[in-house]
């Protein structure tokens, strides 16, 4: 949506009070720049309550439980910018975490590089699955992927049976991925973070990234354009659910005892995510970083009621609340900017 | 300024679509009849697996354990028909599990607690339906949203704790049937609530509205339906609906936590577009819902009969789910690709072509 009012603002005339006007729209168009002044406050107000949240320990388990759902938030903007959704992740993140955390108990001493190459392959197949129904099937993705959850969950719980993966089975390098760190700050979490900035690179800076913006905005326009959309929304679809297989096996590496029921439901907190960080649900606006900073807020404020000792019998509410005062306030700041801009326009011409 | 109504409506050239099925199949290849043979299929399969499957009291069981979810499927039909989703009705069932039983233990009279078990639902739906018209954000992100509040809104409620000592009359409901019969309560209630919804839907001028509406949101606005208004009333009676799912729920399983019926909300999608209902709106019909809640019902228990791992069924509710939307859409793809080739043959170096498609 903004993009479109990008482009009607420069064919628009220029009035010439119109620079100053147009730093606080730009800061105002940064999406990001809301949620990150609300994650400032939020740690503000908690620290200066109970000092403890700003504790190495406190930190580093913020950034832990981060780093999953920041990388698939990564993976859901590829597919949400372009006018689609991914609601397998979740099913994909528990079938790759059984499935790999198991190698370790069936081969004495695999190296954990191929582990995670294991993750990583069942989630691009379930990704390059639901890129094939929807780029040549023509199939829309709410369906396919809420089918492939299903039945990748179904694999899931056919594959577990009733075992589980517990803690002693796994080799200790592997399950200090998550742990091991400088200053709190885990080093998976910066792995990550580059990763996250590589990613928002990406779709910002190259062509065939951008093209995914274009697609969200209008597909027929895109197609026209010449643009291979259903590539492009193929390579969404595999890149998403290639995520979704490392972050499988890095969930098993967080929470060591691995059940069916692991990743259940992350679809839904992913989207939130992504949401809440400023991605248009419809496609065609938003970035990586926004993502990833939202699923840093919903983390930061699942820690904070903790640590305040509210219950967190009220995390979801007010997690479910935070997404909906988010896309109100953009659909708000996004009316008020196109009746600035109209005003503007109708003022230029008489 | 009119978003598609869900995410992805793929841009079909309309004469592909045109060409998928010759209209003299159209009549005879409608989806409700495809779906009444795999129902009979389904139920074939069953009594093939097990002598058991026909007796009385699994057929029972068969009503019983998917009443609500069926009764949900209703206005979700109708959701989806005019273009817009609804995923917080597993959550608003929850909530409302979670009010009956935080009242019950409070001691409250039963039928004040149905009154504001209702009123919760009204408001719940209300408050999806004026973000969706008012605030004219889309359904999908708001009842994401919703979800998450409104399950939270259960947790606050009832916390951890667990209620389940309800009187007789209402928590035998998931073992007597209506008036000592073989039927269930909650497969009475669904009934007599499709037939409402199927006369409101098929029957009156509203029902044309909410398919008007779902094929072409604009040119219903402009002949004058008051699309607003109907999706407001769809989403409000969406919310009473689930509160009333979950108040059987809850008496059925004689127990109100916080995380009853807890993901149920994709189980409800999964059924109502197996039921043909297209996800883009305007299409679709109350039969069909019940053919794919009898569908789904009966694959289930029959499953259930069978040594398959019960909580695996979800690959088979997927497969059905796959092959929902890949039937239909199979004709238009071989059209698309025969296509593609004449095209590449006549004119194969063309730019123009190629991008057409």
């Amino acid at each position: 949506m903004s993009a479109t009012v990008d482009t009607k603002q420069e064919t628009s005339g220029k009035p010439p009070r119109v620079s100053s006007r147009r730093l606080t729209e730009r800061v105002f168009r940064i999406r990001e720049s809301g949620i990150i002044a609300v994650l400032i406050v939020f740690v503000a107000i908690t620290v200066s309550i109970e000092p403890r949240f700003a504790s190495q320990q406190e930190v580093q388990f913020i950034l832990a439980n981060t780093t999953i759902f920041a990388l698939l938030a990564l993976g859901e903007t590829m597919v949400i910018v372009s006018r689609n959704v991914d609601l397998s992740i979740g099913s994909v993140v528990g079938l790759s975490a059984y499935v790999s955390a198991s190698l370790f108990g069936k081969i004495h001493g695999i190296p954990i590089v191929v582990v995670f190459l294991v993750g990583l392959g069942i989630g691009l197949a379930v990704g390059v699955a639901n890129g094939i129904m929807v780029a040549i099937g023509r199939v829309p993705s709410l369906v396919v992927t809420l089918a492939t959850l299903y039945i990748v969950r179904g694999l899931d719980i056919l594959i577990v049976g009733g075992n589980e993966v517990v803690a002693q089975t796994l080799p200790n390098a592997f399950i200090e991925i998550p742990r091991a760190g400088v200053y709190g700050v885990p080093y998976l979490a910066i792995v990550i973070a580059v990763v996250i900035g590589i990613g928002a690179y990406y779709l910002r800076s190259y062509r065939s990234g951008r093209e995914l913006y274009a697609i969200g905005s209008n597909p027929e326009a895109a197609r026209l354009a010449g643009i291979p959309v259903g590539r492009r929304v193929f390579t969404a679809f595999a890149v998403s659910g290639a995520i979704a297989g490392v972050a499988g096996v890095l969930w098993a590496a967080q929470y060591q005892t691995v059940d069916s029921n692991a990743g259940t439901g992350y679809e839904l907190t992913v989207i939130a995510s992504v949401v809440v960080g400023g991605v248009a649900i419809f496609g065609g606006s938003g970035s990586a970083v926004g993502a990833a900073i939202g699923a840093l807020l919903l983390q930061t404020i699942n820690s904070a009621l903790y640590v305040l000792g509210i219950s967190p019998f009220w995390d979801q509410a007010i997690a479910g609340a935070l997404l909906l005062a988010a896309i109100t306030l953009d659909r708000i700041i996004s009316l008020r900017l196109t009746a600035a801009l109209r005003r503007r326009s109708a003022g230029v011409g008489t | 300024m009119s978003e598609p109504s869900l995410l992805t409506r793929p841009p079909e050239p309309e004469h592909g679509r045109r060409r998928a099925l010759p209209t003299a199949l159209h009549g005879a290849v409608r989806w409700e009849t495809g779906l009444a043979l795999v129902v009979v299929a389904i139920f074939a399969f069953g009594v093939a697996v097990s002598p058991d499957f026909l007796t009385t009291s699994n057929l029972f069981n068969l009503g019983v354990t998917s009443g609500e979810v069926a009764i949900m499927a209703l206005p979700m039909t109708l959701i989806i028909i005019s273009g817009e989703i609804d995923l917080s009705v597993a959550s608003i069932l929850g909530m409302s599990s979670a009010l009956l039983g935080f009242l019950w233990a409070r001691h409250w009279p039963m039928l004040l607690i149905f009154v504001m078990v209702a009123l919760l639902g009204v408001v719940a739906g209300l408050f999806n339906g004026l973000m969706v018209t008012r605030v004219g954000l889309p359904s999908l992100a708001v009842t994401i949203g919703t979800l998450a509040l409104y399950r939270g809104v259960a947790l606050i409620i009832l916390g951890s704790s667990t209620v389940s000592n309800f009187p007789a009359p209402y928590s035998t409901i998931g073992v007597l049937g209506v008036a000592n019969s073989n039927l269930p309560w909650n497969v009475a209630i669904f009934a007599v609530l499709a037939v409402i919804f199927g006369v409101v839907l098929h029957f009156t001028a509203t029902g044309r509205s909410i398919y008007a509406m779902g094929a072409s949101p604009e040119a219903a606005l402009y002949s004058g339906i008051r699309v607003k208004r109907i999706k407001l009333l769809l989403f409000v009676t969406s919310g009473l609906v689930c509160a009333l799912a979950g108040v059987l729920w809850t008496f059925r399983l004689s127990t109100a936590v916080q995380n009853n019926g807890i993901g149920m909300e994709l189980t409800v999608v999964a059924i109502v577009l197996l039921a043909g209902v297209s996800i883009f709106g305007g299409k679709g019909s109350i039969i069909g819902v019940v053919l794919a809640v009898l569908a789904f019902a009966g694959l289930q228990d029959a499953l259930l009969l069978t040594n398959f791992n019960q909580e695996a069924t979800g690959i088979v509710t997927g497969g059905l789910l796959l092959i929902s939307v890949f039937v239909p859409t199979a004709g238009s793809v071989v059209a698309r690709s025969r296509e593609w080739f004449r095209a590449r043959g006549h004119r194969a170096p063309s730019a123009i072509g190629a991008g057409h498609e």
